[in-house]
């Protein structure tokens, strides 16, 4: 579903190369876990994968399902099915989580030449959605993320994916920040949207993470490179001996 | 030339094109007036209470044209159960108009009581307006004393079932409309008055507020659309004990705006609220110029401005707050901002607090900024396109003037009038 191909992007400010020729086949209905040192590109990938300015990719390909991701606007990937669940959510003063998850639904849905849902049904599906990630309504009513603590900017994410729907999901280090409680909840929220017709990319530093959301695929990512992939066994190995030995087994 | 010399010149040049009312109480006051404007003169770009806004258009005799602006969109406060009061170019419009009558509240227009001997407004009519010429003198608001054509008197007595709406239409391209408002609210009495519409190609407004104690009055005002039009503006009030006074204009467009609101707290407990949100596009200027006066103890003061601007539009902010001596348990808060959508635009700020009170708790601030850069990425990585995201932005940057209005249900007809405007712009 998600293709990347020999991906080489680069800070566009400063001629500083960040990826290096990243390749990654995501298939729908799989997890795969993307783990690396700090400064290894991991937030870049996501970054660039959704859209975001500053990064210019000077070699490579990325395409969701038949559509050239990097051809597209932010809100183009999204209407196409991409999610980036943020590792810091943005809070935005003077615009209601409520008003924010309807324009988004909506602007999507027409964007797909869907019709738009209609108030009712939009209320009654949110605060579904929103009891099951333990979303009280008054966490609906605030704007968005403003005076969320932790736990809630991130289950406030995954309430947006439970909404929007998407076909494959990128989560960015959305462990970090949480306590043990905090993200479990936020695990069983992301299990809870698993199926066969979804792709998830999981970016985080610690095994920990994948205790809960169980990879079916782990990579490993330094210099700008996925340098070794496994099955969840690889995890355990960096958990129980860091990057180092395996950075070293690779040069 | 030399400065005063030619201030005298403009202002006798300004002045010959317009006529004093003659007869009663009002004859007094207007001579009064017009005593003061001569030794004050109309602004000059040199002044410093000027220097961000060229008053010239203002003063020049001759009336720059403004084009009435044609467009078929739903009136602001249409639809809301209101007490109609129009006038065109100035002028009042009896068949345009409701019948003036409404329980609570008396309405009489100046152009009828001016000669009569006595009436209630001669004790405010041009006073408020005197007692707000110091510190800082405001010629504008004298002229209109000296030669308001017209305006309302009105006395609110209990509490009015609807708003007193006055609606100000455009129709000549050169009109030039001088209204002079006296409002008195009674102790205990409350009232909410709207405004809009762009009124005259140059508009000079003055509205003289005298809130008793325990009264109550809410201003909401929508600054008419027309492209081309100026209008100088004064808001004059003074508050009594426990009294409160919530103004929230709303402004876009409108080639130069300048709204002046001079507001003296004289019974303690008492609030004032003066709020304003304004979008700017192009050849726009926009002043905002509060002066707050705490004369009392235990008073709360707000001022909120939030300006937006793009493709060159100016704002400015001009404002004061000032402690007088005994005036304890001040609480005064003063925040004015600007979004600027592009490079071209500006936002030229002037907080002041003076304060001579030694338990007071004042703050302000005054911040100019572009959209959030990150909170446009989250709003588009959700799907929702550039523009609406921009749009959705703005609205929220300008909810807090506009959190101002009690009433939700004009708020909510300011705001959608707001994303209309937005959406039609992007």
């Amino acid at each position: 579903m998600l293709e990347i191909k020999n991906l080489h992007v680069k800070l566009e400010e400063e001629d500083k190369q960040i990826l290096k020729g990243v390749d990654l086949s995501v298939e729908a209905g799989k997890v795969h876990a993307i783990m690396g040192p700090n400064g290894s590109g991991k937030s870049t990938l996501s970054y660039v994968l959704s859209g975001r300015d500053g990064y210019e990719v000077t070699e490579g390909s990325a395409t969701l399902g038949d559509q050239d991701l990097l051809d597209l606007e932010p809100e183009e990937r999204a209407a196409a099915g991409l999610f980036l669940a943020f590792q810091y959510p943005v809070e935005i003063p003077g615009v209601g989580n409520m008003t924010f998850l309807r324009t988004a639904v909506n602007a999507q849905r027409k964007a797909r030449g869907e019709e738009e849902m209609n108030a009712t049904d939009f209320l009654k599906l949110v605060r579904a959605r929103a009891k099951e990630l333990k979303i009280d309504a008054e966490m609906l009513k605030r704007p968005v993320n403003v005076g969320f603590s932790g736990g809630e900017k991130k289950r406030n994410e995954v309430l947006q994916m439970a909404m929007l729907e998407p076909k494959m999901c990128i989560l960015d280090e959305t462990d970090s920040g949480l306590d043990v409680d905090a993200m479990k909840l936020v695990a069983d929220g992301v299990n809870a949207l698993r199926s066969e017709g979804r792709g998830f990319l999981v970016i985080t530093h610690y095994q920990r993470l994948l205790d809960h959301i169980k990879p079916d695929v782990v990579h490993i990512m330094a210099d700008g490179r996925i340098i070794k992939s496994g099955g969840p066994e690889l995890a355990l190995e960096v958990e129980n001996n860091g990057y180092a030995d395996i950075l070293n087994e690779v040069v | 030339m030399a400065l005063a010399e030619r201030r005298i010149t403009a202002t006798e040049a300004r002045l010959e094109g317009l006529q004093l009312v003659k007869g009663g109480w009002s004859s007094a006051a207007r001579s009064d007036a017009l005593q003061r404007l001569r030794q004050m003169g109309l602004p000059e770009r040199r002044d410093e209470y000027w220097k961000f806004t060229r008053p010239d258009t203002l003063v020049q005799p001759e009336t720059p044209k403004a084009s009435v602006f044609d467009n078929d969109e739903r009136p602001i406060f249409d639809g809301f159960d209101r007490l109609r009061i129009v006038f065109v170019d100035g002028v009042f419009d009896a068949e345009a108009s409701d019948d003036l009558s409404l329980e609570g509240v008396s309405i009489e227009r100046l152009a009828d009581i001016a000669d009569k001997d006595i009436h209630w407004a001669k004790d405010l009519y041009g006073v408020l307006e005197a007692r707000g010429q110091s510190p800082v003198a405001r010629p504008f608001a004298a002229l209109n004393t000296a030669f308001a054509t017209d305006g309302l008197m009105i006395h609110v007595t209990g509490k009015p079932s609807k708003p007193i709406s006055l609606i100000y239409t455009h129709a000549k391209d050169d009109s030039d409309a001088i209204l002079h408002h006296v409002i008195r609210v009674d102790a205990g009495a409350e009232a909410t008055i709207l405004e809009n519409g762009p009124a005259a190609a140059r508009f000079n407004k003055c509205m003289e507020i005298d809130v008793a104690d325990t009264g109550k009055l809410h201003l909401v005002r929508a600054q008419g659309r027309d492209h081309e039009r100026r209008a100088v503006t004064h808001l004059f009030a003074r508050l009594g004990e426990e009294s409160t006074l919530k103004a929230f204009t709303l402004t876009v467009n409108g080639v130069l705006t300048r709204n002046e609101a001079v507001v003296e707290l004289t019974g303690d407990d008492a609030i004032a609220h003066i709020a304003g949100a304004c979008v700017g596009d192009g050849d726009f200027h926009h002043d905002d110029t509060v002066f707050i006066t705490h004369d009392a103890v235990n008073c709360e003061s707000r001022q909120v401005f939030k300006k937006v601007l793009r493709n060159g539009a100016t704002g400015v902010f001009q404002g004061k707050i000032l402690v007088k001596e005994g005036a304890q348990k001040t609480d005064g808060y003063q925040i004015s901002q600007s979004l600027l959508l592009d490079d071209d635009s500006q936002f030229l700020a002037k907080p002041e607090l003076e304060i001579y009170a030694d338990d007071v708790a004042c703050s302000h601030g005054s911040t100019s900024g572009a959209i959030d850069e990150d909170a446009l990425f989250y709003l588009r990585s959700r799907g929702v396109p550039e523009k609406a995201a921009t749009n959705l932005l703005t609205l929220a940057f300008l909810a807090e003037a506009v959190q101002e209005i009690e009433d939700e249900a004009l708020a909510e007809d300011l705001i959608e009038r707001l994303e209309n405007w937005l959406a039609r712009r992007s």
